[in-house]
C-alpha cells in the first residue's frame, strides 16, 4: 500500500505512457456509475433530509443544515412506540421464519418425499400471490376464527410470507453441499444428531442468516399486510403512511438514516467474517 | 516410523481382545443390494463372497457401475445389504450404524469439513470418542508427521492443494486406527503425476501403519500397483479374485482380458493338437499356437499381452512351434522408452481377404534399435505358445 511513496526498482525505466494511441472509451464504467447512482438516490434523499432545518410541516424543501432531529429524534412517543413495535414484529419474524424456513429448505434439498411438490408449489404461491390479496386472506381467516388483531398476528402474518425465501434461500444451500460431508462425519463416530450439530448446521449458516435477514428486511417494511392484520398497533411504515398527508415529520428520516446505517454495518461486519471463515 | 507402528499394536490390544490371525479382518458372505427403480430391481451387487485377511492392500477394480463403490458402502455402513452379512473381525455388522463401525473411510471427494481447520478436521474422530485432549494433539501430531504435513494444523482445507488435501483425508481416518480404511477412488482428482507419487506414498503408509486397506478403483494400473490381491468386478459380481500377476497375466475371463490392460483376442478351429499344444490358423498363412488341453474341431479364444509380442518385417523362420501371422501396421505410437504399434491382421474373411483383428505390440526401444517398421507396412508377429493364454470357456 505503499505504492505511491516507493520507489520502484522493478520498473526501472519505464517507458513513457503517454503515447498510447486513443483510448477506447469504457462505456461499462459510466453504467456501473449511473446505475449505482440510481439506486442510492432515494436514500441519499432521505439522509440529507434528516438535516434538513425544516421551519413549517412539510420536510420537502432544503432549508438548511441542523443537527435537531438527531438530537430530537424520540419527540413523537408514537413514532417511537411504532419503530419498537416494527423492530420486535421483525425480529421475531426472523426468527421464526429462519427456523421453520431452514427445516423446510433442509427438508425439501436432502429428502424425497410425498408432497415435496406441493410443498414447492405453495411455497411459490405463497412468494407470488399478490400481497393484498394475501392481507385479505388473513384478515377474514382472522375474523373467521375469532383471533383479535395485533402484534402477534401481524408476526404470524410475516412470518407466512416470508418462511418461502428462507426456504429457497437454505434449499439452494442444502442442494449445493456435498452429501459425503455428512457420511464423513458418521464414519468418524459422529451420531446424527451430533453430525447435524458439529458439519450440517454449521454449513447451513450462511444460508440462514442470509434468508434470517431476508425476512427481517420484508417485516420492517411491510406495509399492505400489516394493514389488514394491525388491529390497533401501529409499526412504523404504518405511521409513516398516516402523517404523509398532514406532512412527514424529519424524525422519520432520521430513523431511516439509523436503520440504514445499522444495516451497513451489519453488511460490512457480515463481509469481513465470511472473509476470515473462508 | 517405528514410534507409529508400536502404539498402533497397543492400541488395538487394548480395545478388543485380539482376533487370532486367521479371522479375516472384513468378510462378505453372499451379500447383495438391489435397487427398486420404478417398477424395475436394479441389482447394484448380486450374492458376493469375500474374505479380506488383516493388514491386506485389496481392491475393488471395475468400471464404473459394476457395484464396487456400493460393496465398500457395505462394508462402510452407507447401504444395508439386501441379502447376507457383513462380518468385521468376525462380529456381524450387517445392521450396525457408521459410526458404530471399527473402519473408517477415505471419499473420492475428500468430504473434509470446509470450516474446521485441519488440525479440528484430523481430531474429530478421536474427540467422539472422547480420547483426552493431549493423547489428541500428539496422535493428531503423528499423523501429519506421517502425511508430511506438519506445521499446516491451522490451515483451513479450502487453503490447500487436492495432493494436500488428499492427505489430510488420509490422516483424518487413519488417526482412529481403524480395523480397516477404505478408500474410494481416493486419486482420482489429482494429475496423473502426483497420483504417481501418492500410489507409492499409500503403499508405504499401509506397510507403517499395517491396517487393512481396501481400495476401490477403475484404473487397472493403480490396482496392479499396490494390490496384494485384487477382486475385478463386472455386473455386480466378481469375476475374478487373485494377486496382480495371476489378474494380468491369467484372466479368468473375456471381461477380465479386456479390463486389465490392452487384450488381444483371438480365436479359431483347432487344426492340430499334439502334446498338449494346440494350433489354430488366422487367415490364410497365420498360425497362433497355444498350450491348451483342446481336440481337434473345437473353438479355443486366446489372449496374448502386447509386451510379448515381437515384431519383425520379415517373415521368422519356422523353427519350433510358435505363432507367427502377418498383417499390417495401421498406428505407430512412440511413447519414448517404448512404441505402441497397432496391426490389422488378415484375413478375417473366409477368403483370407478383408480386415481381419487388431493385435497391439509393445516394443521396448533399447539402445541399438533403429527405426521400426512404419504406417502401412508388412509385419510378422511372433510369440511363443506359453503366452498365449486360453480363456476359460
Amino acid at each position: 500500500m505503499t505504492a505511491t511513496s516507493a520507489p520502484a526498482p522493478a520498473a526501472a525505466p519505464a517507458p513513457a505512457p503517454a503515447r498510447r494511441p486513443r483510448r477506447r472509451v469504457d462505456w461499462g464504467k459510466y453504467f456501473t456509475w449511473a446505475v449505482i447512482v440510481w439506486l442510492l438516490s432515494p436514500i441519499a434523499f432521505m439522509i440529507v433530509f434528516s438535516f434538513n432545518d425544516i421551519k413549517g410541516r412539510h420536510n420537502v424543501t432544503w432549508q438548511g443544515f441542523t443537527l435537531h432531529w438527531y438530537a430530537d429524534a424520540l419527540a413523537y412517543p408514537d413514532l417511537t412506540r411504532a419503530l419498537v413495535n416494527s423492530l420486535l414484529i421483525a425480529l421475531l419474524t426472523m426468527v421464526f421464519a429462519g427456523l421453520l424456513g431452514g427445516l423446510l429448505g433442509l427438508a425439501l434439498g436432502r429428502y424425497t418425499f410425498r408432497g415435496q411438490g406441493a410443498t414447492n408449489l405453495v411455497m411459490f404461491s405463497a412468494i407470488s400471490a399478490p400481497e393484498v390479496v394475501m392481507g385479505a386472506g388473513l384478515l377474514s381467516m382472522f375474523l373467521t376464527m375469532n383471533i383479535a388483531t395485533g402484534f402477534w398476528t401481524i408476526v404470524v402474518s410475516h412470518v407466512m410470507f416470508s418462511v418461502s425465501f428462507v426456504a429457497i434461500t437454505v434449499r439452494a444451500r442444502v442442494l449445493a453441499l456435498d452429501p459425503s460431508l455428512e457420511e464423513a462425519a458418521r464414519d468418524l463416530g459422529a451420531s446424527a444428531w451430533t453430525t447435524f450439530r458439529l458439519v450440517t448446521l454449521p454449513m447451513l449458516t450462511p444460508a440462514l442468516m442470509a434468508g434470517g435477514l431476508i425476512a427481517f428486511v420484508l417485516s420492517i417494511d411491510d406495509y399492505i399486510i400489516t394493514t389488514f392484520v394491525s388491529g390497533n398497533t401501529s409499526t412504523f411504515p404504518l405511521w409513516i403512511w398516516g402523517t404523509t398527508r398532514v406532512g412527514t415529520p424529519p424524525q422519520v428520516n432520521v430513523m431511516g438514516t439509523l436503520i440504514f446505517a445499522v444495516g451497513v454495518l451489519l453488511a460490512v461486519v457480515n463481509a469481513v467474517m465470511a472473509r476470515r471463515r473462508a | 516410523m517405528e514410534s507409529m507402528t508400536e502404539p498402533t499394536t497397543a492400541a488395538g490390544a487394548a480395545e478388543a481382545p485380539s482376533p487370532p490371525p486367521d479371522v479375516p479382518a472384513i468378510a462378505l458372505e453372499g451379500v447383495a443390494k438391489t435397487y427398486r427403480s420404478g417398477r424395475e430391481e436394479v441389482h447394484a451387487v448380486s450374492r458376493i463372497d469375500l474374505e479380506i485377511a488383516q493388514g491386506e492392500f485389496f481392491s475393488l477394480l471395475g468400471p464404473s457401475g459394476c457395484g464396487k463403490t456400493t460393496t465398500m458402502r457395505m462394508i462402510a455402513g452407507f447401504e444395508d445389504p439386501t441379502e447376507g452379512t457383513v462380518r468385521l473381525k468376525g462380529a456381524d455388522v450387517t445392521r450396525t450404524a457408521p459410526d458404530r463401525r471399527d473402519v473408517n473411510m477415505v471419499f473420492q471427494s475428500y468430504a473434509l469439513f470446509p470450516h474446521m481447520t485441519v488440525f479440528d478436521n484430523i481430531a474429530f474422530g478421536l474427540r467422539r470418542k472422547g480420547t483426552p485432549s493431549d493423547e489428541i494433539r500428539r496422535r493428531v501430531g503423528e499423523m501429519l508427521e506421517l502425511v508430511e504435513l506438519s506445521g499446516r494444523e491451522r490451515t483451513k482445507p479450502g487453503r490447500m492443494s487436492g495432493g494436500q488435501q488428499q492427505r489430510v483425508a488420509l490422516a483424518r481416518a487413519l488417526v482412529n486406527r481403524p480395523s480397516a480404511l477404505l478408500l474410494d477412488e481416493p486419486l482420482g482428482a489429482l494429475d496423473l503425476k502426483l497420483r504417481q507419487a501418492m500410489q507409492m506414498e499409500l503403499k508405504r503408509i499401509q506397510r507403517d501403519v499395517g491396517i487393512t486397506f481396501v481400495y476401490v478403483t477403475h484404473d487397472q494400473g493403480e490396482a496392479l500397483t499396490m494390490s496384494d490381491r485384487i477382486a475385478v468386478m463386472n455386473k455386480g459380481s466378481v469375476e475374478q479374485l487373485g494377486d496382480p500377476r495371476q489378474i494380468y497375466e491369467r484372466p479368468a475371463s473375456r471381461f477380465v482380458a479386456g479390463f486389465i490392460g490392452t487384450s488381444n483376442l483371438l480365436s479359431g478351429g483347432v487344426t492340430d493338437a499334439s502334446g498338449g499344444l494346440v494350433t489354430f490358423p488366422v487367415g490364410e498363412s497365420g498360425a497362433v499356437c497355444a498350450t491348451a488341453a483342446a481336440a481337434v474341431g473345437d473353438t479355443v479364444e486366446v489372449t496374448v499381452r502386447p509386451e510379448k509380442i515381437a515384431l519383425h518385417t520379415a517373415r521368422p523362420d519356422g523353427a519350433g512351434a510358435r505363432s507367427r501371422v502377418p498383417g499390417t501396421v495401421r498406428e505407430v505410437v512412440y511413447l519414448g522408452a517404448s512404441t505402441h504399434y497397432t496391426v490389422a491382421l488378415e484375413g478375417g474373411g473366409a477368403d483370407g481377404a478383408g480386415a481381419g483383428p487388431e493385435l497391439t505390440v509393445f516394443t521396448q526401444n533399447a539402445a541399438g534399435t533403429g527405426d521400426g517398421p512404419g504406417r502401412g507396412d508388412r509385419v510378422w508377429l511372433e510369440w511363443s505358445p506359453e503366452h498365449s493364454y486360453v480363456l476359460p470357456a
